[in-house]
């Protein structure tokens, strides 16, 4: 695992031009503004009451996976290229296990609730 | 931009094999994070469940300081951009300007911590303790979980500066701030639910 063959600073191993750290840095500027963006919308929304109850719930609800997807484009790398679907297939794969476990148990629980408290 | 073999920034390899071994390794610590967002999906549940459950104690609209909220988002959300010009300045192996951007990381991390030890303990204090309520037992459950999750990513930080340090940014050193990035940015992800189900609704309430 040591190996001294990889010096650090210097660069002369590194042979990416810096347009390509360029490109880097301007992507995570963009995940900043675009995600500074959605979550004062989301605040505004609710601190200033302009929108309530299940509508307010609705939006920022979309908001909140706008940005999720955002953060995993512009800071996590991930996208739709074709080059690396592994890491993708494993998030969709994620999401359908959250959506049956999470569905599931407030369905369960809500089901519960209204036989038992109501 | 070059081809991407895996999640988070992708460094430039000398040797075919280093590619291969960042690849694997950077795979198999993404699914441990999705396992642990799905830890977290199911706390979230359990909090969605139990969030009218006040059993006579105060409720989330009484409790919420939203500007303490608010505070906290932008904080860890800006950890996570100066985490991401860290890994730029790793990608060009500029150690110095890693090392100091990763410090800046850290005490944002700090701060963020901070904030959420104030708003516990103004809770605590307003006699809104995790044993008051279901309500309350879900909430410190899931807020203090990505506490600890901050807690371990600052002191993964303060451990890879000492690396740096000492190793330079060596290609084990390199390899772990990979990982250690994605964790950090996973801590913004979750924290992006936590404002959307638990703050935001109880402010216009």
């Amino acid at each position: 695992m040591s190996g001294p063959w990889e010096g650090n600073a210097g660069g002369h191993n590194l042979p990416q031009p810096n347009a390509e750290a360029r490109q880097e840095r301007a992507a995570y500027l963009w995940g900043l503004s675009l995600a500074l963006l959605l979550t004062a919308a989301a605040f505004g929304l609710a601190v200033f009451k302009i929108l309530a109850g299940p509508a307010l719930l609705a939006v920022i609800g979309l908001l909140a996976v706008i940005q999720v997807v955002v953060q995993f484009r512009f800071f996590l790398h991930i996208d739709l290229s074709k080059s690396k679907r592994e890491d993708l297939q494993l998030i969709l794969f994620t999401g359908l296990l959250i959506l049956i476990m999470v569905g599931g148990s407030l369905w369960i629980l809500g089901n519960l609730d209204q036989r038992m408290m109501g | 931009m070059s081809e991407r073999q895996h999640p988070g920034i992708n460094l430039t390899h000398a040797r075919p094999q280093d590619a291969r071994h960042a690849e694997v390794t950077v795979f198999g610590f993404w699914t441990f994070l999705m396992s642990d967002a799905i830890l977290f999906a199911l706390l979230f549940a359990t909090y969605a469940s139990m969030v009218s459950r006040t059993a006579g104690g105060p409720s989330g609209a009484e409790l919420f300081d939203i500007g303490n909220a608010f505070l906290e988002t932008i904080v860890l959300l800006l950890s996570s951009f100066t985490f991401g010009m860290a890994a730029v300045a790793l990608k060009e192996g500029r150690q110095r300007a890693a090392s100091l951007w990763l410090v800046v990381t850290l005490l944002l991390g700090l701060g963020f911590l901070g904030l959420e030890l104030r708003e516990f303990s103004s809770l605590i204090t307003q006699g809104a303790t995790p044993q008051t309520s279901g309500f309350l037992s879900s909430f410190f459950v899931l807020l203090s979980l990505h506490g600890l999750h901050a807690l371990v990513g600052c002191i993964w930080i303060g451990v890879m500066l000492a690396q740096i340090a000492i190793f330079g940014l060596s290609r084990p050193v390199r390899s772990r701030l990979l990982r250690l990035g994605l964790f950090w940015h996973f801590l913004d992800l979750v924290w992006i639910v936590i404002f959307t189900l638990v703050y935001l609704p109880v402010v216009s309430a």
